[in-house]
């Protein structure tokens, strides 16, 4: 187990590094212009770009450049904005930190409970007009642009059937938090939850269902038919279970792809101020000192969680861990 | 535009859609292509989804003519106090509120003929032709991002597969750390820098007035995710005996990776064009709809979505229209992705 926890945990370390110093060289050695132009946002004065040089140690090596910022990001975490003289970055996304997690950890679990029920019932009920529906749907879905959906769903949930007894219940758009009590945070959430999952419900019930096909032709599932065991014990217990190893695989994947994408877009349309709006509001305003913090932080956060979702594997799959 | 063609519309166009994925996916005239070409034919799945596409890419492309003869005002200016003529009456473009206290001014909704189609966004200009025009820019980049991606994609990955040793160490390094980069952070952090300050690299300027801008970082950023899988096939060719027979022949490595190697990657390429197509497309309407992505004047179907954002309560159809188009020309271009694995697949085909 060890054995294959240090590696990965050293791959991790890797990663996060390569990642930095990627947007390192993005942000301060792009050719063509002088990366504290870019950092001051627009109409800097010529006494601001001398600032950011100076706040940046722009006139000194790349490496001891590269090691300002990174103190300035983890360490001191004092890096400032100039679009917004004089504020505080880190502070800002440890603030939208939790918002981000409570959208992403809902949709998560709506996604993979969504996608176990489409997959398994279309796979159960292969080639009949359920199967095509259910994965003409789940294909639909795989299809829509997030932000758009999202809108959809605003345009349906908070006008047009805003007062008809499906959307009633609806609050305005915007994040509750949680010490204002449960039910408020829960609706506030829930459609977003759903925006947020439809597309990979789409996906993984596909996945799902494919491989639930594939082991049905496999010897064990026959053995199993062969000694009289029932449709619903052969589908939960025999079948379900292998096909479930490259599903956890690609999640692991796909959870990042979801904070540092589809979360981001999910934010900006629901109006929660989450990491993702951080970035977007950023965006907005040339704002490159928080773009290079969200940036790196949810990187560095997506490259954690695949590396804890290779762990819990290894934890789970007994081959991988006899193997270690 | 629409999906549902009729039944005699089907019939006809069939040998002309047939002829258009001829061009595409017969590369070679060789046995395996003219099976593939053929299965693929015979998928009436594939066929239909190939006609969608078609009729999409013929009205993006016939865009200037609709503006000229349909909707007959320029999409690209804004006509905030421009008059149309509906049933022989004068209507102006933007009309008075008659939303809350019935200040300011909403631009017309679907008129559901010539001009104003699909209504007017919030400058006045007809969303009908600015979204052929956006789809134009939208298939355009897609299209030219999926051909800079394989293309970049199969030099790495034949490279590295092929030579091993240092260039592979290296640069699957790098992939490693790519792949591990959500690829919408990379893009946002290449475009926001990009935007700011443009890099001028000979003639060619990289900056916020140019489509080149988001084909490149597009092309980038889904380069691992195929250089891998591409990599993996040709570690497993190099080590097969057709081209260890090669090697043992004294061929050039040149030509073992022409006539060996390329042929055999090229399937895996041909499966990725529509997948990649695909999500280009959804990717690009992304950034533009995070405003880093193609940037005014010019539209794309992005672009319009954001456009339409401010009016989504009162005027939806800017908004629904450019989204519907995406979802349309998405859903045919992984209908037709299937089919194409499939087709040059038989024994994806078996597992379904």
């Amino acid at each position: 187990m060890i054995a294959v926890i240090v590696p990965r945990i050293a791959q991790m370390l890797f990663v996060m590094f390569g990642i930095s110093v990627v947007v390192f060289l993005i942000f301060f050695a792009t050719p063509g212009a002088d990366p504290s132009a870019r950092i001051a946002g627009r109409n800097a004065t010529p006494e601001t770009l001398e600032a950011v040089r100076k706040d940046f140690g722009l006139d000194r090596p790349l490496p001891v450049q590269y090691a300002l910022l990174m103190k300035r990001l983890f360490v001191t975490a004092d890096l400032t904005s100039f679009a917004n003289r004089g504020q505080r970055v880190i502070p800002q996304i440890m603030d939208a930190a939790p918002i981000t997690l409570a959208l992403v950890l809902g949709a998560a679990v709506l996604w993979v409970v969504g996608a176990l029920v489409l997959g398994v019932v279309a796979a159960a009920s292969r080639d009949t007009i359920l199967d095509k529906g259910l994965m003409a749907l789940a294909l639909i879905g795989v299809s829509m642009p997030v932000f758009w959906f999202g809108e959809v769903m605003n345009l349906l949930s908070q006008s047009r059937l805003h007062d008809t007894i499906l959307f009633s219940w609806v609050p305005s758009l915007g994040y509750k938090p949680l010490s204002d009590g449960f039910a408020p945070w829960f609706k506030t959430l829930i459609i977003p939850w759903f925006t947020l999952a439809v597309l990979y419900i789409g996906i993984y019930a596909r996945v799902l269902r494919a491989n639930l096909v594939e082991t049905y032709h496999e010897d064990f599932i026959r053995t199993a038919r062969a000694k009289g065991l029932g449709p619903l014990r052969i589908m939960l217990r025999h079948a379900l279970r292998p096909s479930l190893i490259p599903f956890v695989t690609m999640f692991g994947l796909d959870f990042g792809a979801l904070v540092g994408g589809a979360a981001l877009l999910t934010e900006v349309v629901f109006g929660l101020n989450g990491i993702g709006r951080l970035t977007y509001v950023a965006l907005q305003s040339l704002d490159l000192p928080v773009i290079l913090a969200t940036v790196m932080y949810a990187s560095f956060f997506v490259v954690a969680a695949n590396a804890l979702v290779d762990i819990a594997y290894v934890g789970l799959d007994p081959r991988v861990r006899s193997g270690g | 535009m629409s999906a549902s063609a009729s039944p005699e519309g089907l019939a006809a166009e069939t040998p002309a859609a047939g002829g258009g994925l001829g061009v595409s996916v017969a590369g070679s005239p060789a046995g395996p292509w003219r099976q593939a070409l053929r299965r693929l034919r015979r998928d009436g799945t594939s066929l239909e989804a190939g006609i969608v596409l078609l009729v999409v890419l013929v009205a993006c492309l016939a865009a200037p003519l609709y503006a000229s003869l349909v909707s007959q005002t320029d999409p690209f200016r804004s006509n905030l106090s421009g008059k149309i003529i509906i049933g022989g009456k004068r209507v102006a473009v933007m009309q008075p509120s008659t939303e809350g206290r019935g200040l300011g001014v909403t631009p017309i909704g679907p008129t559901w003929r010539g001009p104003y189609l699909l209504g007017s966004d919030a400058q006045g200009r007809d969303v009908a032709a600015r979204l052929l025009y956006g789809g134009r820019n939208s298939l355009m980049i897609a299209g030219s991002a999926t051909a800079l991606c394989l293309i970049l994609a199969a030099i790495i990955g034949v490279t590295t597969g092929f030579l091993g040793g240092g260039v592979d160490m290296v640069l699957s390094r790098i992939l490693e750390v790519l792949w591990a980069f959500p690829v919408y952070l990379l893009a946002i952090s290449l475009s926001i820098v990009l935007i700011t300050k443009p890099i001028i690299i000979g003639s060619i300027t990289l900056g916020s007035g140019s489509l080149l801008l988001p084909i490149v970082i597009i092309g980038l950023i889904y380069v691992p995710y195929v250089a891998r899988p591409v990599r993996g096939q040709v570690l497993a060719l190099r080590n097969s005996e057709f081209v260890l027979a090669s090697v043992g022949l004294g061929m050039p490595t040149w030509r073992i990776l022409m006539r060996d190697i390329l042929p055999n990657v090229s399937t895996t390429l041909i499966v990725y064009i529509p997948l990649m197509m695909a999500l280009n497309i959804t990717t690009e309407s992304a950034l533009s709809f995070l405003s880093v992505g193609v940037q005014p004047p010019d539209a794309s179907w992005g672009t319009i979505i954001l456009d339409g954002q401010g009016l989504l309560y009162t005027r939806p159809a800017v908004s629904v229209a450019p989204g519907l188009a995406i979802v349309i020309t998405v859903l045919a271009l992984n209908l037709l992705g299937d089919g194409v694995r499939d087709a040059l697949d038989p024994r994806a085909r078996l597992q379904r």
